[in-house]
């Protein structure tokens, strides 16, 4: 079966001179289904089973329960505005099938966009075509918020692939962290469209006016009504709008007003640990993205330096921001810090890139510290963005060479000195 | 160095935890009466830092003091307070290993395979064809100077050819027998000078030298004279000696952690005199001492060959590959420096130069191991580097057809055809699978067990299982994307990483400030292995010696 496959396969190889840009696209297929046949030539004769395939794969693949509760939140959110089926498993077919309906474009258009800026460059510049998107593109669509317009996370996507990656030469040339400059374009280059705290709950067209109704389209009202009621379960209704008074801040931007009392006043700890509350499409759930990093750290694909770093860099700036307590979202406790906004997601899946962070063991700790540090500082004392992650990571990827250089110096001066 | 490293560092982690223990309550307990106050937390905090500062000057000083009184004295005495490392208990040696010369090396990886060689002589292989390769040897010329006539006869130890640079250094014939000529490789390089040896190998007699009346003048004009000079190797570079220096020590690793390495200890057997004879002459040759690096991981008592040698500094090792290797025991026990020549030898050169002294003839017979889990049996054979591989093969059976035959380990060897012949510094050839098959998500679902240092396989819950190896790239070659894993498998104060990419962007001053005087190919050659993004490390690193050798 195998063979006949792969008899199949290479009967259709393009030529690589006359049509590069197939070929790329063959080549990126075929290392995909087999891992090629290549056997070593010079130096040692048997290779590790480990590939850059299979290291991107598995952040992938622990980014799929982010994923999961990620689809599922937004239609949570989605029902917590309208005031219908406010319990977690209430209405689950709805929310479900409303939150994939609402990350599936923002997933694709990712991912085309994205892809296809790779495959290009690739045949261009006549190599194969690298891994190096398959986790960024996972990772985008999850520190997006969900109501996202689309063309706006296309644009991102193709100004983080081609300044932040291409032009520094590909996948593993990259100085800032791609899924986190697109991030940063999105929040710099469009602050009207995607500001307030209406972008984390996805089917309004503007959460902020009173009655607004939901925004539901043939597919929600003919398809997916019409299989529900086959099945005899709930459906959508066009009918239903807001909820008054609901606003859909998010706990940072109640911390940054009135400390720990306003956030506490609008959701539970458990909401906030559990991650049934609006944010980012990914980073609400504590609970499925520790066991991401804590997976991660333990087959030693992101660095456990870096996490530690990261966390006593945290807590440290937590405490000292809690014995200063000038304004009240210092004196909100740094334990409550951890689970409120993004922070466990920057450190597990995005702090940990080893391509943009300090490649020396000692630099892991210095600039995972140095992230935790910057990004308290960013969260609490910037008046404008009450979360840091992002600006701190992007920061600490700027400066990660600097710490490099630091740590080698030292080595090298102990070599020189003693010769 | 180290030690006081991880003391510092220790001591660090300490203050600060305590210095925190006395923070935090007062955090916590902020808005109740009981918690101390700002000022005095900070007061506290600081007299614990003080004190902790003046324990560790106090100690440092103490130190200072012992090893300025021991000075000259062959003791060591560990004059501090604290424990040396962070290990709560120490390892428990075997009553042989002394433990003020024994490192543990923490970091290394070791590739259990299949197919390592019992402890059995199997018949010794008629072997007719030998050869000398000139590329066995690192910066010789291309085309040397063949001495004799095609077609003449030759005595063992008779004179082969040499370096029209460094004539008076001489390759000799390992066998007696007919010179049948030259073969060559491109651009008329010489590849193989050939021989059909006799049945009953003939040897040339060597003069007599007395050790205890020779000067280093005689005994090296006597090691250039009749071959046994180019059995030295000098790091850094790895080349054959220059006679006009004078090397600062001599390092001999007796024990090999490579993947399916020989077993020294049996390999040796009852060559007691043959190899204190060459270390006593080494001895003569180096202003420093002979270093010998022994098996310190406790499975195995080392050889009596080793364990009785006299006039040399023993040394013992623990850890995985590349444990065993002398260039990281050279790293732990004298660093090489910046201008420092030392020279290094495998423990069957050493016999090979005793045998000068004590046999008067010039003989490199020895045991090779036939291992790899493609042949059957796999044990030990008693013949010669230069050796035909398929007549050292003919009393094996394969498993397999499409095979690769590899003369060294599989790490650093040489790949050889059926009609190739044995390296010259060589004891052991391995068989391994060729890998040219495709694999159907195989970097995904992989229908093999396979070595890996990466935990997203299950085997490293399985440590014991041994593994069938073959030579797929399992992957393609790709920028630099993973850190920190070179580093993990090379226990040496080293960045391996950085230093490659010094060689990469020609940084000069780079690659000499990250050690790459310290670095040989078969050192890097486990970081090459464990590469995800397949890098030809060894390669990169050989062109990074050359650039610095210039």
């Amino acid at each position: 079966m195998k063979d006949k496959l792969l008899d199949t396969i290479n009967k259709f190889e393009p030529d690589k001179k006359s049509s590069p840009f197939l070929w790329t696209l063959y080549d990126g297929l075929h290392t995909f289904l087999f891992a090629p046949n290549h056997v070593t030539k010079d130096g040692v004769h048997i290779r590790d089973n480990m590939d850059l395939k299979r290291t991107m794969v598995h952040v992938v693949l622990l980014l799929q329960l982010c994923y999961l509760f990620g689809t599922y939140n937004i239609g949570h959110q989605h029902f917590l505005a309208i005031g219908e089926y406010t319990g977690f498993l209430e209405g689950f077919h709805l929310k479900f099938l409303y939150g994939f309906w609402q990350l599936l474009p923002i997933f694709i258009v990712a991912h085309v966009v994205g892809l296809a800026i790779e495959f290009y460059y690739a045949a261009k510049k006549g190599h194969s075509i690298e891994e190096g998107f398959l986790v960024s593109g996972a990772l985008i669509p999850l520190i997006m918020p969900p109501d996202i317009p689309l063309w706006i996370l296309g644009l991102s996507v193709a100004f983080a692939v081609i300044i932040g990656k291409e032009a520094f030469g590909g996948t593993g040339m990259n100085i800032w962290n791609v899924a986190l400059l697109s991030r940063v374009f999105v929040f710099f280059a469009y602050p009207t469209e995607i500001s307030g705290d209406g972008v984390w709950i996805s089917g309004f067209e503007n959460l902020e006016l009173p009655n607004t109704a939901v925004e539901y389209g043939w597919v929600h009202l003919t398809l997916f009504n019409g299989i529900f009621d086959y099945f005899g379960l709930a459906t959508f209704d066009p009918g239903w709008y807001v909820m008054d008074g609901f606003t859909g801040a998010t706990p940072l931007s109640l911390g940054f007003q009135g400390g720990w009392e306003a956030i506490t006043e609008v959701y539970t700890q458990s909401a906030m640990i559990w991650g049934t509350i609006p944010g980012s499409i990914g980073e609400t759930s504590k609970p499925l993205i520790i066991i991401g990093a804590v997976f991660l750290a333990a087959i030693g694909i992101a660095s456990w330096r870096i996490m530690a770093g990261m966390l006593i860099g945290a807590i440290f700036t937590g405490l000292l921001l809690n014995l200063w307590g000038a304004t009240p979202f210092m004196t909100v406790p740094w334990y409550h810090h951890l689970y409120l906004g993004s922070f466990f997601f920057a450190l597990a899946f995005m702090a940990t890139d080893p391509v943009t962070a300090a490649s020396t063991e000692r630099g892991k700790w210095i600039y995972g510290f140095l992230i935790g540090f910057f990004g308290m500082i960013v969260r609490v004392i910037n008046p404008a963005y009450p979360e840091g992650w992002m600006l701190a990571i992007l920061l600490m990827n700027t400066f990660s060479p600097l710490i490099d250089h630091l740590v080698l110096r030292k080595n090298m001066q102990k070599r020189l000195a003693s010769a | 160095m180290e030690f006081k490293n991880n003391r510092l560092r220790l001591g660090g982690i300490s203050l600060f935890l305590l210095s925190l223990f006395v923070v935090f309550p007062n955090v916590v307990l902020a808005g109740n009466d009981s918690g101390l106050d700002l000022v005095t937390s900070l007061i506290i905090a600081t007299v614990i830092i003080v004190f902790g500062a003046v324990i560790f000057v106090a100690d440092n000083l103490l130190q200072l003091e012992s090893k300025r009184q021991m000075e000259g004295k062959d003791i060591k005495i560990d004059a501090s307070l604290f424990p040396k490392d962070f290990k709560v208990s120490s390892d428990k040696l075997p009553t042989y290993i002394p433990r003020d010369r024994y490192f543990h090396l923490n970091r290394g990886f070791d590739i259990n395979l299949e197919g390592k060689p019992e402890n059995k002589i199997l018949e010794t292989p008629n072997v007719s064809n030998y050869s000398v390769l000139p590329t066995d040897f690192y910066g010789l010329a291309p085309i040397p100077k063949i001495v004799p006539d095609e077609g003449s006869s030759v005595l063992a130890g008779d004179e082969l050819f040499f370096d029209k640079r460094s004539p008076e250094i001489k390759f000799v014939a390992p066998v007696s027998g007919e010179f049948v000529g030259i073969k060559r490789g491109p651009k008329r390089a010489i590849h193989e000078v050939n021989f059909l040896a006799d049945k009953e190998i003939k040897y040339k007699e060597l003069p007599a030298v007395d050790l205890e009346t020779a000067s280093r003048e005689d005994l090296v004009n006597f090691l250039k004279k009749y071959g046994g000079w180019v059995h030295l190797r000098q790091r850094p570079f790895d080349t054959i000696p220059d006679p006009e220096d004078v090397p600062r020590d001599v390092f001999i690793s007796t024990f090999d952690t490579a993947p399916l390495a020989p077993n020294l200890n049996f390999t040796v057997k009852g060559e007691s005199a043959a190899f204190q004879a060459g270390l006593n002459l080494l001895n003569k040759l180096t202003d420093g001492s002979v270093h010998l690096g022994l098996d310190g991981r406790g499975e195995e008592m080392p050889s009596e060959v080793f364990l009785n040698a006299e006039n040399v500094e023993k040394y013992w090792f623990k850890g995985q590959h590349p444990a065993g290797n002398v260039g990281v025991q050279i790293h732990h026990i004298k660093p090489i420096k910046k201008g420092d020549v030392v020279w290094y030898l495998h423990p069957h050169d050493v016999i090979v130069l005793g045998r000068m002294l004590t046999e008067r003839r010039y003989n490199t017979e020895r045991l090779f191991a036939l291992t790899g889990a493609e042949i059957k049996p796999n044990a030990y054979v008693r013949t010669r580097p230069g050796a035909n591989v398929n007549e050292v093969l003919s009393g094996v059976e394969f498993r397999d057809d499409n095979v690769r035959i590899v003369s060294g380990d599989v790490l650093t060897g040489d790949r050889k055809e059926r009609d190739g012949f044995l390296g010259f510094f060589d004891d052991q050839v391995t068989v391994l699978l060729e890998g040219n098959y495709y694999e159907m998500f195989g970097w995904l679902l992989p229908q093999a067990v396979r070595p890996s240092l990466s935990k997203t396989f299950p085997g490293f819950l399985f440590p014991d299982l041994e593994y069938t190896a073959d030579t797929n790239t399992h992957g393609e070659r790709r920028a630099f994307v993973v850190t920190g894993q070179y580093e993990a498998v090379l226990p040496m104060d080293i960045y391996p990483q950085h230093l490659i990419k010094a060689v990469m962007t020609n940084d000069f001053e780079r690659m000499e400030g990250l050690g790459i005087y310290e670095m040989s190919e078969e050192d890097i050659a486990i970081c090459e292995f464990v590469c995800t993004s397949k890098m030809p490390l060894q390669k990169i690193l050989r062109e990074g010696l050359d650039i610095v050798n210039e």
